[in-house]
């Protein structure tokens, strides 16, 4: 994996790719809700794995995440991951208004498979507007779901990419309540295994280097 | 005033009293502490991945896989003046965050890079004292040279020394 041969252009494409498919992703949730749901344009990074920590608070922070392996012809990792009070929410939200508990080891079955579920939903629309996008055959595997320090969850990501490098490429997209507009509401974070890129840039007609 | 030494992923730092070494965030990462307990001196690596024979590119950080971090830490301690035989180690981390019912060899690096740790700790005749490795849940770890005690928080399992 050769950073170098990574243009703006190759950036704006992956930031394309953040762009459409957690728009569809940010639709889906706000079905889901019933209520308005706003992202931020995605960032794309090239950074290294201490800086992707600090993209959701700090390695200790704790979050609640959806995790999902991509499979298919462009594979990857693919991390929904919310701060722990606003995954309490999105789930008292959708089970009907009533109050979860997320910390402290204290989760219910329950909640733990409704956010798992959430996971599946808005990772699977995004899958499948970058499937539709790149015309790349992309499945998603199973969902996992953790509660846990975002260091030790985010780094299960990084394995294939830390084989060939030091930095990964992220494509993170923001979500905030319409409302309240600085609130984030939670991180989808798209981290395609090194060759993958290749294969993502070529079927959009642009090739690296 | 004792300060805490912090240890980033695929890092390696040495410490000494009054001072205390750290690493957040452990996963399936594995912490690695070696110690002088006469000397007082100790060191730290967080260890990524199992084996540098997986490397692909040719650059390397030698902080990132078991074999070479805890070679490279081990020939730190001695260069600072710790004695080979004095030599242990305290480890933790190894983790499994997410459960997967269809696990590829790629799933299962929290377990892998704890056998590593351990084949490459009594390569180089370092008994480990005590672990705190597997499970579910993430780790931050704090080792203090002085009283040789490792301090681990978890999320969902609390706080233990070992």
């Amino acid at each position: 994996m050769d950073f170098t041969k990574i243009t703006p252009i190759h950036l704006d494409i992956l930031r394309e790719i953040g762009n459409i498919g957690a728009g569809h992703a940010a639709t889906a949730l706000s079905t889901m809700l019933n209520k308005a749901v706003d992202m931020k344009v995605p960032s794309v990074k090239i950074i290294s794995f201490e800086e992707i920590t600090e993209m959701v608070g700090g390695s200790e922070n704790i979050v609640a995440s959806v995790f999902l392996r991509i499979v298919g012809d462009a594979p990857g990792c693919m991390f929904f991951m919310l701060p722990i009070e606003q995954a309490e929410h999105l789930l008292g939200d959708l089970l009907g208004g009533q109050t979860v508990q997320l910390a402290e080891g204290e989760y219910s079955e329950m909640a733990l498979s409704a956010l798992q579920e959430v996971g599946n939903i808005l990772s699977g629309s995004y899958l499948t507007s970058f499937s539709d996008f790149t015309g790349l055959n992309l499945q998603p595997s199973v969902p996992a779901t953790s509660i846990d320090m975002a260091g030790a969850i985010l780094s299960f990501g990084l394995f294939e990419i830390s084989t060939v490098s030091d930095y990964a490429i992220v494509i993170d997209t923001a979500f905030t309540d319409m409302k309240k507009h600085d609130e984030v509401k939670g991180h989808f974070f798209l981290l395609p295994d090194p060759e993958s890129f290749s294969k993502i840039f070529n079927a959009l007609g642009v090739p690296m280097g | 005033m004792s300060e805490i030494v912090k240890v980033g992923i695929a890092d390696i730092d040495l410490v000494t009293p009054p001072d205390t070494i750290r690493t957040t965030g452990l996963g399936s990462c594995v912490g690695v502490i070696i110690f002088d307990d006469r000397k007082k001196i100790a060191g730290m690596a967080h260890v990524m991945l199992p084996d540098s024979s997986l490397i692909k590119s040719a650059s390397m950080n030698i902080g990132k896989y078991a074999d070479t971090a805890i070679e490279a830490l081990y020939d730190m301690l001695i260069k600072k003046g710790a004695i080979a035989k004095n030599l242990k180690a305290k480890i933790a981390g190894g983790a499994q965050m997410f459960q997967f019912t269809s696990g590829s060899e790629m799933m299962r690096i929290g377990p892998r890079n704890v056998e590593s740790v351990k084949h490459q700790l009594n390569q180089l005749n370092v008994p480990i004292i005590t672990s705190d490795v597997g499970g579910s849940s993430g780790r931050t770890i704090e080792f203090d040279p002085e009283s040789t005690r490792l301090t681990i928080k978890t999320v969902n399992a609390g706080t233990k020394v070992i």
